[in-house]
């Protein structure tokens, strides 16, 4: 289950407008198996257009979106869910007065018995959550805590281990590390990697921070004003290009000359 | 990389504390906080009360509670789905009068008039859930609507039908001594008489208890109580589980109703009010919270317990009765208090 170079998401020229307001032009994107595909900007940028799209939230009205190379126009997440594109949310479908295992399966609960006596299976279901929490690498002592006590990089590792085991081909994960301290960040950075190499799956990894985007991304996306503005893989850029063009490209040196009047600057450090 | 090394510190404390202490695990438990309410208010009268001490009055102390208990585990149920129930109180009554004044005035048939009754009850509670996911209203102001809509029905219509404020006889009717065995009845243990509401009682709230921990619908139950739109969002039929949360409330109801009825074999219309406010104490003194997600049947057994106790102690140490709702008050206010710092522990994380 190493990177192969099979595109699970193929987008060509895909935009999307609303009134003349057009919030995304022309963008192309191609998620691999196995790999990470990094796309960052400012706020207004269109990188919540471009996943609502992707996750099936709202349909795009230009170009085409193929999933396996079959083109497709969804209506609703569900059908993205059903085949395989599960989107995970800065506000996480978490419940945090729920336990560990009751969370991770809600709405696919495993059952025994019949009838009136249908019931969950709670052993299999607290013994498959602890094997695939484990398998993430985070250490929760008591699957039977709430999902509340838990730090948020823990929850956010939560939710995508839910995802991932409920069949997830394609990952989008929205600012995962947005409202997370240095550790918890880690964290879930180290997660993601993990679901990438080890288990395949094409992660969409949308953040504000470079550091976080190089550290595990194999392609990077840099969307302004609803278009592309860097589309380029790993071994064509480093980081202090990635910071420039995310600080705001060219745009940000006339800023830093304007402010300092004068005085030496150093651009790409401002990020 | 650094926080990604750093992090691994995690990954090294495994699985040690795999097996939480059984004590820990029972001070996380919601209905903690009212058997210890339980066993003070028990202490309390035992202490201050000569004839509480006797089995018999225990006996009536649990038939006291399981008239409460009955719709609070019901309407604890609804309030971990994050709802409130105000019409409960009422709705009994409007239960018993709809079966006593369909089985008397209108159909001549004691089991038509109940049937009838029940269907009334449900459709009260199907009304509340619908009207909450339609109108989006608190569920305190769609309930205190039919709540107030109830007690005027239940007079008025009960004085449009037998001209009276309360129903007709019931116990001669056909069918009567059957149905008082089946809802009424008492049988005799260590010499003293006990009444099968008091089974009844336990046995809903141990099924309820199992249906929250150990079914599908109990984990949905929590979740859609918890944060709903989470729910939502891995498919749980979030209204749905609203409307039956209501309509087993209904039930719950009913059941009560037909106690009543049966126990006292005419209804007073202008009884019940002020009752759904004990079933919403005994939740709450037995754990669940107002915001919902939160909470435990059992608990709510423990609750009535708690009243039920309070009630009769109240006229076992020979006080004026008044003296009831001031402890009830009491009561509530020192077992949320109670319960919120025990949550606080509980969820903080156990180190």
């Amino acid at each position: 289950m190493t990177s192969s170079n099979t595109p699970i998401i193929q987008l060509t020229n895909v935009g999307k407008s609303y009134g003349n307001i057009s919030a995304l032009r022309d963008v192309s994107l191609t998620v691999r198996q196995g790999e990470v595909t990094c796309i960052l900007g400012d706020n207004g940028a269109g990188k919540s257009t471009l996943i609502s799209i992707i996750a099936g939230l709202i349909g795009h009205d230009q170009g085409t979106y193929a999933v396996d190379g079959k083109p497709e126009h969804f209506t609703s997440p569900r059908q993205a869910l059903d085949l395989g594109i599960s989107a995970v949310y800065q506000t996480l479908a978490l419940v945090p007065l729920l336990s560990v295992w009751r969370n991770f399966y809600l709405g696919s609960e495993i059952r025994k018995g019949s009838g009136l006596f249908k019931r969950l299976d709670v052993k299999t279901m607290q013994q498959t959550a602890e094997r695939e929490v484990e398998r993430m690498g985070i250490n929760i002592p008591d699957l039977e805590q709430p999902v509340g006590t838990l730090s948020g990089g823990q929850r956010q590792v939560v939710a995508i281990a839910r995802a991932v085991h409920f069949g997830a081909r394609v990952l989008i994960l929205d600012e995962p590390t947005a409202a997370l301290g240095v550790t918890q960040s880690g964290l879930v950075l180290r997660y993601i990697a993990t679901a990438a190499r080890e288990h395949g799956i094409g992660v969409i990894f949308i953040t504000h921070n470079p550091h976080h985007a190089y550290m595990v991304g194999d392609h990077f996306m840099v969307l302004a004003r609803g278009e592309v503005e860097l589309d380029t893989p790993r071994a064509d850029l480093s980081l202090e290009d990635l910071m420039f063009h995310m600080a705001g490209g060219a745009g940000l040196n006339a800023l830093q000359h304007e402010l300092h009047r004068g005085e030496p600057t150093t651009a790409g450090q401002a990020a | 990389m650094n926080a990604i090394t750093e992090s691994v510190e995690t990954r090294v404390a495994r699985r040690q504390v795999q097996q939480t202490p059984l004590w820990k695990r029972i001070l996380k438990r919601p209905e903690v906080g009212a058997l210890g309410g339980v066993i003070l208010v028990f202490v309390f009268f035992y202490v201050m009360a000569p004839p509480f001490r006797q089995l018999s009055a225990l006996s009536t102390v649990l038939y006291q509670a399981s008239i409460l208990g009955i719709p609070a585990v019901a309407v604890a149920l609804l309030m971990i789905g994050g709802e409130f129930d105000l019409s409960a109180g009422v709705a009994v009554v409007s239960s018993s009068l709809a079966a006593s004044m369909f089985a008397t005035e209108v159909t001549g048939n004691l089991w038509i008039g109940m049937l009838l009754a029940l269907v009334l009850s449900l459709g009260i509670g199907a009304l509340n859930g619908y009207l909450l996911v339609r109108t989006k209203l608190h569920s305190f102001l769609v309930t205190l609507s039919t709540f107030l809509m109830l007690q005027g029905l239940n007079i008025a219509i009960t004085k449009l039908v037998t001209g009276n404020v309360a129903t007709a006889d019931i116990s001669g009717m056909d069918g009567f001594d059957l149905g008082q065995r089946i809802f009424a009845s008492s049988f005799h243990v260590f010499g003293t008489s006990v009444s099968i509401a008091i089974v009844y009682w336990l046995i809903f709230a141990a099924i309820a208890t199992w249906v929250l921990l150990r079914t599908r619908i109990g984990n949905w139950i929590f979740a859609v109580g918890g944060q709903g739109d989470s729910a939502r969002a891995v498919g749980i039929p979030v209204k749905r589980v609203k409307i039956g949360l209501f309509m087993v409330v209904g039930f719950s109801c009913w059941f009560t109703g037909m106690h009543m009825l049966f126990a006292y074999d005419t209804v007073q219309s202008g009884a019940g009010i002020g009752n759904e406010l004990l079933y919403i104490a005994s939740a709450v003194v037995g754990g669940c919270l107002l915001t919902g997600g939160y909470g435990s049947a059992a608990g709510s057994a423990l609750g009535a317990f708690i009243f039920g106790m309070t009630t009769e102690g109240v006229i076992y140490a020979d006080w004026d009765p008044d003296w009831f709702m001031f402890f009830v008050g009491a009561m509530l206010l020192l077992a949320t208090v109670f319960n919120g710092w025990l949550r606080i522990r509980a969820l903080s994380r156990s180190k």
